[in-house]
Parts: structure tokens; sequence; C-alpha cells
């Protein structure tokens, strides 16, 4: 099957011809299959910021493809707006870019935009609301006089009312408390198991990302570092740490364990896992490897 | 160094509804030199609390004292200011000069200290942040735990006795933040700052001498980070998690097994698994 997405040997450079000339992605490929939920991570200047903003045609690339659905994105330049209805970018701490008098009229811009007529609106706006988390009573609210967190789950809703083949989250939980932070993955992962679509989540957090994508792809210094599934790319540990990452606490407590003498699996990435192991190693009485 | 009596703050209402209450009755002793660390949830009132700590908001009830000086006291606010030093969450917002050295200089500037005495404040402000070689750049150019060491330094010049960072590493990646953090550290250590570090960052409390947890408005946890990380069951009931240290000792300890919770580190965890093992 075709992948959702597929991008050949990305390049992209700014400042071109100029003394800051430097390319932010370099010769990048990848795939993402249809309702891939995928981990997007590395550090700042990584170049995801630029990757993202290539995968709906924000930027056009210096030189290699996307493909979406298997049509390159680019081949028809003009038409490049219908990219964007089906590929959705919700960026870094969107609230600032709400602009109606209502959360209603917020959320209803993009499907508005897409020519569908009011009643399908209508019925985008309030299922988007629902997978965002927002009660129907905030919908005739002004978006200011909500709280940063309802905010940016107004303009996450507003980007899954266009219902994308495939959603772009920037940071989505940026800024956001622990509780806070939780309640928005839950939402995301309700959406992405309802809808079946593609879910693409750019992290800092290691943690964030372990605890609910499939695969997960590292980005250091402009190319892929690699990509996995979290069991994978946390076993090579060390190597995310050269690279400026984070890993996993438990992650790194399963190999602080394994210095010292335990026949503990290092790549294990939550406390349920290790625990599991733990308590099997002590009652198989072999605790020393 | 900081103390707090009663401390009451609510934020102007509209018109016709009755005003919340942001801190309702909060007694802190905070001791100079010491490391402190403030926890709590979105609208646990920790950021009111720590705007209480250089006069930037002022008690609608009870009192504050910077150095035994009433904050209340518009006399005494330049004093206060140049005692206790802040840095907010966004970088962007705290850069005022287009030259790194030049926004470092502004607040000695306006204190009216003689230009020698800046230079030598400045250079020695950025190299206490790590960021002597960036003088001449440009701050828009520096990455945000960049940003955030400039602004520290910015503080430093001012040769403040406490710095308060309200949430300053939060919009930072993990090495933006471990930046900012050692930075802090380095402070208390090595020149005595008393620092009070607002965060939501559970490991960011992991090296502090004081935890302290807000929820609604009230001081609801305050000791050692052991001490009050090891309280599992409440932290959770505060919205806050626990560092996943605590958590599998906590696990481990609900099937029977006899680990301490207070190990915090993951080198303190791993030795106290490894020890219930044998």
């Amino acid at each position: 099957m075709e992948p959702i997405l597929r991008v050949e040997h990305l390049t992209h450079t700014y400042g071109s011809g100029t003394p800051f000339e430097r390319s932010a992605v370099q010769d990048l490929s990848f795939q993402v299959e249809a309702g891939e939920f995928l981990g997007v991570i590395g550090h700042t200047g990584s170049g995801k910021s630029t990757l993202i903003q290539h995968l709906n045609g924000l930027l056009r690339p210096t030189s290699g493809h996307i493909y979406l659905d298997g049509t390159d994105i680019w081949a028809k330049p003009k038409e490049i707006r219908q990219v964007r209805f089906q590929v959705g970018l919700v960026f870094q701490y969107p609230e600032y870019q709400l602009f109606e008098e209502t959360v209603y009229r917020d959320i209803a811009f993009g499907p508005t935009n897409m020519g569908l007529t009011p009643e399908q609106v209508d019925r985008a706006v309030r299922e988007a609301a629902a997978f965002a988390g927002l009660s129907e009573e905030l919908l005739d609210k002004s978006p200011f006089e909500l709280s940063g967190g309802q905010k940016r789950r107004v303009a996450i809703a507003g980007v899954i009312a266009m219902d994308p083949k495939v959603l772009i989250l920037d940071e989505p939980t940026a800024g956001l408390d622990p509780e806070g932070r939780e309640r928005l993955l839950a939402n995301i992962r309700a959406y992405h198991q309802a809808k079946g679509n593609t879910i693409l989540l750019v992290s800092h957090s290691m943690d964030e990302i372990a605890r609910n994508v499939d695969r997960i792809l590292v980005l250091k210094d402009a190319h892929v570092l690699m990509s996995g599934t979290p069991r994978e790319v946390f076993a090579r540990a060390e190597e995310l740490e050269s690279a400026g990452l984070d890993v996993p606490q438990v992650t790194r407590i399963a190999r602080a364990l394994r210095d010292r003498g335990l026949a503990i699996d290092p790549a294990v990435y939550t406390t349920e896992e290790l625990t599991a192991a733990l308590l099997a190693l002590k009652k198989g009485g072999s605790a020393v490897c | 160094m900081l103390q707090t009596e009663q401390l009451e703050y609510a934020y102007p209402a509209e018109e016709g509804k009755t005003p919340r209450l942001a801190l309702g009755g909060v007694d802190l002793n905070i001791e100079k030199g010491s490391f402190v660390v403030v926890l709590g949830h979105n609208g646990s009132g920790k950021s009111t609390l720590a705007k209480h700590f250089n006069a930037v908001l002022l008690p609608t009830g009870g009192k504050v004292w910077v150095e035994g000086m009433d904050t209340a006291d518009e006399a005494l606010l330049l004093e206060i200011r140049r005692r206790v030093g802040m840095v907010f969450q966004n970088p962007d917002n705290q850069i005022v000069a287009n030259v790194v050295e030049e926004d470092v200089a502004f607040a000695p500037e306006n204190l009216g200290v003689p230009p020698e005495e800046i230079r030598r404040r400045v250079d020695e402000a950025l190299a206490v942040v790590g960021m002597e070689k960036f003088v001449r750049h440009a701050p828009h150019l520096l990455s945000g735990g960049q940003k955030q060491r400039v602004a520290i330094a910015g503080v430093i010049a001012m040769e403040p006795e406490c710095i308060v960072l309200d949430e300053a590493t939060a919009m930072l990646d993990p090495m933006g933040r471990e930046e900012v953090l050692s930075t802090a550290h380095r402070l208390n250590r090595e020149k005595g700052i008393t620092v009070i570090l607002i965060t939501h960052h559970m490991n960011e409390a992991e090296e502090a001498d004081r935890v302290i947890v807000m929820n609604d408005g009230q001081v609801a946890m305050d000791g050692s980070p052991q001490e009050v990380f090891c309280q599992v069951e409440k932290l959770r009931a505060l919205g806050l998690t626990v560092p996943d240290t605590v958590e599998l000792l906590y696990e481990l300890r609900q099937s029977g097994w006899d680990v301490p919770l207070d190990a915090l580190t993951v080198e303190a965890c791993a030795d106290a698994v490894a020890a219930a093992m044998k």
C-alpha cells in the first residue's frame, strides 16, 4: 500500500547565496503509513519545524519531493491550498492565533473555507469541539474569555474540523501542567482511535512521545538520526543523549540497574514495565546476571 | 530573606462579580541562601506568589517583607527590586536591547551605576551564566536557553540577593532547561544568592533545599524534596505527578518490597532497588 506521506531527499536551505546560508534539513527521506501515530523528536535547531512546514506546503523544498497519497504536493503549485486542507498543522502556542468573535466561528473558519455547506460546517465544528474536549456551552463564548488550555483546544479543534488525513501537532502540550498535558494527550489518542487517521506529534519530551506513539523519528543536525518503535529507539540511549535529547527517566533507571548487575532490559520506558520486570526477576531468583 | 504573613491576593474582578482569591493566607519564611522550588498546577497561585517577592504585585491582604522591608511601602520599591530580581517565562518578552551586553547593562544603567562599574558587572554576569562569548551578539539569534541565560545575566548585573525564576524553563527544550537550571544552582552555590524557582517540572526540584507545593492559593506541602515526593497519593490528589524514580519505588512497595520512597535521583533509586534484590 502507498504510504500516506513519502519524503524523498528533502533539502531546505535558508539564506541561499548569503553568508548565512544554512541547510535546516538535508537529504531527508522517510515515509509515514496511513493511520500511523508518529513521534518526531529532535532538539532546537535539528530541523523539526522546517520539516513539518514542508509537509503541508508552507515551505517549498530547495530540492527533493514530498508525496501525499502518492502525488507530489508541488506537482500543481496552484493547488497547494488543497494540500493544506488535507495535512492539518497545529503550530506551537496556537492559542495566540485565535481571531474570531466566538469559539464556534473560530473552529468554523477552516471548514467554511473548504466550501462545505452550513450544515456540514455545523457538524464538523461540533464533532471537532467534542474531540478537542470542549463542551458545547463554550462554543458561543469569545475565545478571549477562555483559559490558556481551553484556547489551545479551540485552535486544535479548528484544524480537526477540516478532517485532515494527516494531523501534525507541534509541541501541543508545551507550558501545560502535568494534568493538563495528560488530559490533552488522552483527547488526541481518542481522536486517533476514532478516526484512524495519521498523526505526527512533535515534542521535546521523550516521556510524552514514548507513551503515545507507534514509531519515533529522531532528527539531529538536519538529518534523520534514527527511526523505530520506542523500544528500538530507547535501546540506543547513549546515542540519543549525545544528540542532546532526553532519555525517559525510567530508561535511565533501567540502565543504572543493569550497571549494578541486574538482568533488566535497558530499553524499558514505562514504570509499569520496569516494575513488572523487577517483580519477575525477584521471583525467578536469578537476580544477578 | 523573604517573609509573608497571611498574604492574600485577589485579582481585580469583573463588574458585579466577587473577586476570586488567588492567594488565601500564605505564611512563609524563606531563608537567605536557600534554593527553594515552588510547584503547583496551573491556577494554584504559584506565579501570583512569586510576583509578590519583588513587588510586581502588592498584597490585597496581609504583608510581604523583603529583608524586613514592607513591599507595600512605595518609598522602598527601588531597594526591594534591587535585591530581588525576576526572570519570566517567555525569553522573547524580556530582551530590551539589540546587543547582548547592552541588554545586560540595562538595569544597572537605570540604577545609576557608574560606567566602569557597569562594564565590570556586565562582563562578570555574562561569565557567570557562561555567555561571555556572546557579548556583542544580537539576542534574537540566540536559542531559548541562551536568551534566558542573558535575562538571568541582566538580573545578576543588579547584584541581587535573591532571584525568582517564574516558570523560566517552561518554554525551553531539555537542553535549554538544563542550562538555566545549572546556572541557577551555580549562582546559589558560589554566590550565595537565594533562588526561588517556580516550575511544574517535578525533576527540577530534585536538588532543591526545600519544596513548596501550592494548591488553591494555599501552601499544601512544604519540606525537603524527599519529604514532599514520598507523599505520592497526596501529590496525585493535587494534580501533580511524582518523579519516575519515586513512582517505581512506590509500585514496588505496593508489591511488598522493602524499599525507601525517598531515593529521588536515578542513582539513589537504582541503589535502593539493587539492595532490595539481594
